[in-house]
């Protein structure tokens, strides 16, 4: 099987299961307990949250263990949300191309009141911090700006939206669930006052992640309960989840240039394999791309017939997102870069990691291109575009 | 699996895809935008339905659904084949998930809209609902 679809998940790595099994074996105490098992437990807890702190350049109290990129991206923008609607600000600003645990938590504030400006991608998708800017008002409580997209792979230029918010006097958020492990992270140099990471995404557990909140931003509970986290996110700490991410992110940083420059490699390969399929498109800016990420879309045919027809032939891939596979829109992402709905229908995601080879890949590009011929000689738009009843929007 | 047995053996095997040059029937259901589009082709011999083929641009399912309509019909009488309904095709599939359900009434309105053809072009009895000129003026 040749597993191209990390930014679904990563597995659980080799270095995350030994930690995870250390925590489980000999940290079982609850780290609120002051006895002895309660204090050692405590201890990794404390240690885990000082080395994810290290890896993306904050102090170690300004990290919040919390389930996961979307419960992180939830609290983070609630805060915000409410630390502005004590201070009469109720506008809040993001992009078309955002997660939907960003998005739809700005619909719930929508809902109560707020006004929400998403500001629109050109085709490269990368965001233009000018039209941020030009979107700030005196009102805005929050600009909360993707780090890296999850569909399409592309780096935002959030150093330039982080100076511009500081400037402005703007909290600034960024969902860094893609970003963090693959591309450097150092929140003093991006200037960013929370950010949201989780631990799958760089071989960690999933069901844990953390949100960095920088000191002196009182952060709104989104879990009520006892006074774990600094009282600001209630629940037993998941410690065979914090510290089995706190090793994968360690391990992702401290090998961090030659893996990405090891992917790039292969996804530049993959890249320029695909483009040879005739009416197909690269999404998303070439170069300011995440290291294993590529985002095609096929004229005339289906993205989940095609991803299917792949899995058959032992290639795990994805058609837009896993999260909203099981709905029937086209990617919202694919949409917003300006795919017509009939394009971007025809998706396809593959994101490789540094466990892929260059066999791998190629075997990818021709199982592809045999699979998309093979549902084009079906598809009765093919028909009509070979046919020339139909011009093609992808030449 | 997202799918039933039965929904992947018509996915990975479909059966009659293709083009029947000089069809006595055509039909084109759904659009782009949506992600399905069925197109079926009817060969009538004698008030049967000596051959079909299909094209579809669409999910597993909807693959799978045009497949399966073309098999349940094909043999049948006209009549018969205008009868089939989505429920047929979803149970002899074994079933569809609830959000792939559309692709089943899609392909019944595929062999519906190709046998409409069939009877327009050769000026046969109106289609089981189609509302006689003169009733709707």
């Amino acid at each position: 099987m040749i597993y191209a679809d990390n930014a679904a998940t990563t597995k659980t790595g080799a270095v995350a299961q030994v930690a995870m099994n250390v925590s489980m074996e000999l940290l079982w105490g609850n780290p609120s307990s002051l006895h002895t098992p309660g204090q050692k437990a405590k201890e990794a807890l404390e240690s885990a949250r000082e080395r994810i702190a290290r890896c993306i350049g904050a102090d170690t109290r300004e990290i919040y263990f919390v389930s996961g990129g979307s419960e992180a991206d939830n609290q983070a923008i609630i805060s915000a949300a409410r630390l502005g609607e004590r201070r009469g600000k109720k506008h809040l600003i993001s992009t078309t191309i955002e997660h939907h645990a960003v998005l739809h938590t700005l619909d719930q504030l929508r809902r109560e009141g707020f006004d929400v400006t998403l500001v629109e991608v050109p085709e490269n998708g990368i965001v233009d911090p000018a039209a941020i800017a030009d979107a700030i008002r005196e009102d805005t409580a929050l600009v909360t700006v993707m780090m890296a997209n999850n569909e399409i792979g592309t780096i935002q230029p959030i150093a330039e939206i982080g100076a511009l918010c500081h400037e402005k006097g703007v909290l600034f958020h960024t969902d860094a669930v893609q970003a963090a492990g693959h591309v450097p992270i150092d929140v003093g140099a991006l200037k960013v006052d929370m950010l949201s990471l989780s631990g799958h995404k760089f071989y960690g557990p999933r069901g844990i992640g953390a949100l960095y909140a920088k000191k002196g931003i009182a952060l709104v509970n989104v879990i009520h309960g006892g006074a774990q986290e600094r009282g600001k996110r209630a629940g037993t700490e998941n410690l065979p989840a914090i510290v089995g991410m706190a090793a994968a992110l360690e391990e992702a940083c401290g090998h961090m240039r030659e893996n990405a420059r090891y992917v790039s490699t292969l996804r530049d390969r993959l890249i320029e394999g695909l483009s040879e399929i005739p009416h197909s498109i690269l999404n998303g800016d070439g170069e300011r791309r995440l290291p294993g990420n590529v985002n095609f879309c096929f004229e005339g045919i289906e993205g989940e017939s095609l991803l299917l027809l792949l899995d058959h032939r032992g290639i795990a891939a994805s058609s837009g997102s896993a999260c909203t596979s099981g709905s029937l829109d086209p990617s919202h992402v694919l949409l917003a870069i300006g795919r017509p709905h009939e394009i971007a229908h025809g998706s396809l995601r593959l994101t490789l990691s540094e466990e892929n080879t260059e066999e791998e890949v190629d075997e990818i590009i021709q199982a592809v291109d045999e699979t998309v011929t093979y549902l084009r000689n079906m598809s009765p738009i093919w028909m009509e575009l070979v046919g020339g009843e139909k011009s093609y929007v992808i030449q | 699996m997202l799918y039933s047995d039965k929904v992947m053996d018509h996915f990975l095997h479909p059966r009659n895809v293709g083009i029947i040059e000089d069809a006595d029937g055509v039909g084109e259901v759904g659009n782009a935008v949506c992600g399905d589009i069925m197109k079926i082709y009817l060969k009538i011999d004698d008030g049967v339905v000596s051959d079909v083929k299909f094209h579809t641009f669409g999910c597993g399912s909807a693959i799978a659904s045009s497949s399966m309509a073309t098999e349940m019909i094909k043999g049948q009488r006209v009549e018969e084949a205008l009868a089939l309904s989505n429920k047929a095709v979803e149970e002899a599939l074994e079933g569809l998930p609830s959000q792939k359900l559309h692709c089943s009434v899609l392909a019944e309105e595929a062999v519906k809209s190709a046998i409409e053809n069939y009877y327009e072009k050769n000026g046969l009895a109106p289609t089981a609902d189609a509302v006689p000129v003169e009733a709707a003026q």
